[in-house]
């Protein structure tokens, strides 16, 4: 337990001063009571946190001891010699897939980024400030909601229908400007660009809520004053709305982030078994498949615990560039 | 400067009429404050000057020019706010050089203007401060720095001082009001407190529900209201109201409270039947108005007795002192009657008093369509 949460467990269980009667008798009801208030703020936070160490801790510091072995469909742990091996294979490319699948990863993950932090945030600004008729907003939002709405092999069936190269939407509109016989989902880059399309047009929504409801919260009257002091619709959006979206942004950025390195069910719901040669095998879905398909779990550990730690990393860096210490800075207000 | 003129101006929001058809002429130079209770129309009223809302009918005009179509950045407007509505991720400097930037004007002149504006509010020491690190006051000077730095044609101003504590509420009010002399601009001033409005402004337009109810200098507002609204709203303790009917006996006529008869002049007696839809009335008299003593003065005589100071015998209910004065709070019949006397008065709350009504300040309303009859 860290001394911060003993000072504060320590700070909420101290808390009987009144003496009921002096001598042994009240000394000993004082004893009982305090230990009664410890029992219960144990007995409290017991559940939780025995399902945070089973659901969270183990399975890393599980991950973390199998990506020494070579475990496979046996289920022994094996430590490898040397002990850094599946390390030594990822980094030092003794795998020719990791070079492939890194790219493809920070190709869908930048790209749909863009889409789900930046395109959300165009899609926010836009319903909630730029479109005036709320219910017009309304609608635009629920539209892009239903992807999110849909479930996931209804989605996927959808993408395929929409990408069929004989009588699907996408490549009949195609042929109208010289583009026949493309396969959608086969052939790079047009694969590639399906992959970010079919993550991006999910995630938008999130971050659009986000940006929605953050932007409602700014003050009307900070949006009149920068109007009265002559502030365009634009100068409001750039100088106003978007600074005060800084956190916001920071937060669906990091969120996204992780959830896009980690993603990979749209994917594997409509390329299963050509993932890879089409050019869309991202890192989560090839520990995927290095696991359950290859049994190969002890890499399949290594490459986990690599992708967690770039994802931790990264969110390092947005914090980092946002300033998210000052954030937490208690406020200097003179009275 | 600018003179400002509002006419037939309505604003809907759906089915809410928040304007109803307001007429307002706004000289140049002058203070005019908006007054009236929450949701009378009065920002709204402000907004649409500003070009921030569009009328749904009427037009505004700035010395005779329509500005229905001028979006608020060709306006020459700077606006004041209740919450000061300070950008949090400005600094105090970038806060006040808003106005300026948008308007590109050269870095040198920004800063100059921004420096001289923040020394003539006293707040050139905090333009390196975020607006959280400020105090109350020191956000509504700065407020006050970013709407005067773009030497406005119009200064508008909405409830800057409700968030203000009521000492500093005090102070303010006198450097806005020297401000605005000093400066001679055209200043509009929305408020829901009459004292603020009563000491402040040139004229006063009293809003009710979206609807002008009347727009006169302070004094012409306390002595002579148009309405019971504008009685009721301008002066604390407000108003009494007292229902009553004129009815004549033996050639006299007479004001019937009830408990009581009060004789009125021939003459007021006149105007009353000519000018009230109905013998349905209301008496309103301010609690300042009526006369406390403790015996029955000789200058009056009792109600319903011929004479210009008429009193009544009544008991005190409850005693409110406020140090320089004691509000006394006393029954005629079921309606609460509010006295201020003067403390020199020190009576215990069961003693009897007279309560001398001065005919010349009375004023009766028409009970149906509450316009003032007298």
């Amino acid at each position: 337990m860290s001394k911060k949460f003993s000072n504060l467990l320590r700070g909420y269980v101290a808390k009987p001063k009144v003496s009921i009667s002096t001598g042994a008798l009240g000394g000993l009801k004082s004893f009982l009571k305090e230990k009664s208030r410890t029992f219960f703020v144990i007995a409290f936070l017991t559940p939780f946190l025995a399902a945070l160490t089973i659901m969270y801790g183990l399975p890393c510091a599980l991950s973390v001891l199998m990506s020494f072995t070579d475990m496979g469909l046996s289920f022994e742990l094996h430590f490898l010699n040397p002990l850094l091996k599946n390390y030594y294979t990822i980094f030092h490319v003794a795998d020719p897939r990791v070079p492939v699948v890194a790219q493809t990863t920070i190709l869908y993950v930048g790209c749909t980024l863009l889409i789900n932090a930046g395109f959300s945030l165009v899609l926010g600004v836009l319903t909630a400030y730029c479109i005036r008729n709320e219910n017009v907003a309304s609608v635009l939002r629920l539209l892009w909601f239903l992807p999110r709405m849909t479930p996931v092999i209804i989605y996927a069936l959808l993408w395929l229908w929409f990408t069929d190269p004989t009588y699907g939407p996408l490549s009949i509109v195609s042929s109208w400007i010289g583009l026949k016989g493309v396969r959608w989902l086969l052939d790079k880059p047009y694969s590639q660009l399906v992959m970010i399309a079919v993550n991006g047009y999910i995630g938008a929504s999130w971050g659009m809520v986000i940006y929605v409801s953050s932007i409602k919260t700014i003050p009307l009257e900070i949006i009149y004053a920068a109007k009265a002091d002559g502030a365009t619709d634009w100068d409001v959006i750039r100088r106003i709305i978007l600074p005060l979206l800084k956190w916001p942004i920071l937060f669906v950025t990091s969120w996204q982030t992780l959830s896009l390195i980690g993603s990979y069910t749209e994917i594997l719901a409509i390329w299963d078994g050509y993932s890879y040669t089409s050019g869309v095998e991202v890192w989560s879905l090839f520990t995927y498949h290095t696991a359950f398909e290859g049994y190969r779990f002890g890499y399949s550990a290594a490459l986990a615990i690599v992708m967690a730690t770039v994802a931790l990393i990264l969110v390092a860096i947005y914090f980092k560039v946002f300033g998210f210490k000052r954030m937490l800075e208690p406020s200097r207000i003179e009275v | 400067m600018v003179k400002v003129k509002l006419e037939h101006l309505t604003k809907r929001f759906g089915k809410v009429v928040a304007v109803n058809d307001l007429n307002l002429e706004i000289k140049d130079g002058e203070f005019m404050a908006l007054l009236g209770p929450s949701g009378c129309g009065k920002t709204t009223t402000m907004l649409m000057i500003a070009g921030i809302y569009k009328p749904t009918k009427g037009h505004v005009y700035f010395n005779d020019v329509c500005v229905d179509d001028l979006p608020p950045k060709d306006r020459n407007v700077g606006m004041v706010f209740q919450s000061y509505a300070l950008y949090p991720h400005m600094k105090v400097f970038d806060n006040i050089a808003f106005p300026l930037k948008l308007k590109k004007l050269p870095k040198d002149e920004i800063r100059e203007k921004v420096k001289k504006v923040a020394d003539f509010l006293e707040i050139g020491h905090l333009l390196d401060r975020k607006p959280a690190q400020l105090s109350g006051g020191q956000m509504q000077r700065v407020a006050l720095a970013r709407a005067l730095v773009k030497e406005p044609d119009i200064f508008l101003m909405d409830e800057p001082l409700s968030n203000l504590d009521a000492k500093l509420r005090v102070v303010m009010r006198a450097e806005i009001k020297r401000l605005q002399k000093r400066l001679g601009i055209t200043t509009i001033y929305v408020t829901h407190d009459q004292v603020e409005a009563m000491t402040m402004a040139d004229r006063i337009a009293v809003l009710r529900e979206g609807v002008l109810q009347q727009c006169a200098v302070p004094d012409e507002l306390y002595l002579k209201p148009r309405n019971m609204f504008v009685g009721g709203f301008i002066g604390s303790p407000p108003m009494n109201f007292l229902d009553c009917s004129l009815v004549e006996e033996n050639h006299e006529h007479y004001l019937d409270l009830g408990v009581f008869k009060l004789w009125i002049p021939p003459d007021i007696a006149d105007l009353i039947m000519k000018n009230a839809s109905g013998s349905e009335l209301v008496l309103g008299i301010r609690p300042e108005d009526l006369k406390v003593t403790l015996t029955l003065p000789p200058e009056a005589k009792e109600a319903g007795q011929k004479s210009k100071v008429q009193a009544i015998r009544s008991e005190i209910y409850v005693l409110e002192p406020l140090g320089k004065d004691v509000i006394i709070n006393t029954k005629l019949g079921d309606t609460l009657v509010k006295v201020v006397a003067p403390p020199t008065i020190r009576p215990s709350v069961g003693e009897t008093i007279w309560l001398n009504f001065d005919l010349d300040k009375m004023h009766v309303f028409d009970k149906k369509t509450e316009l003032a009859v007298v």
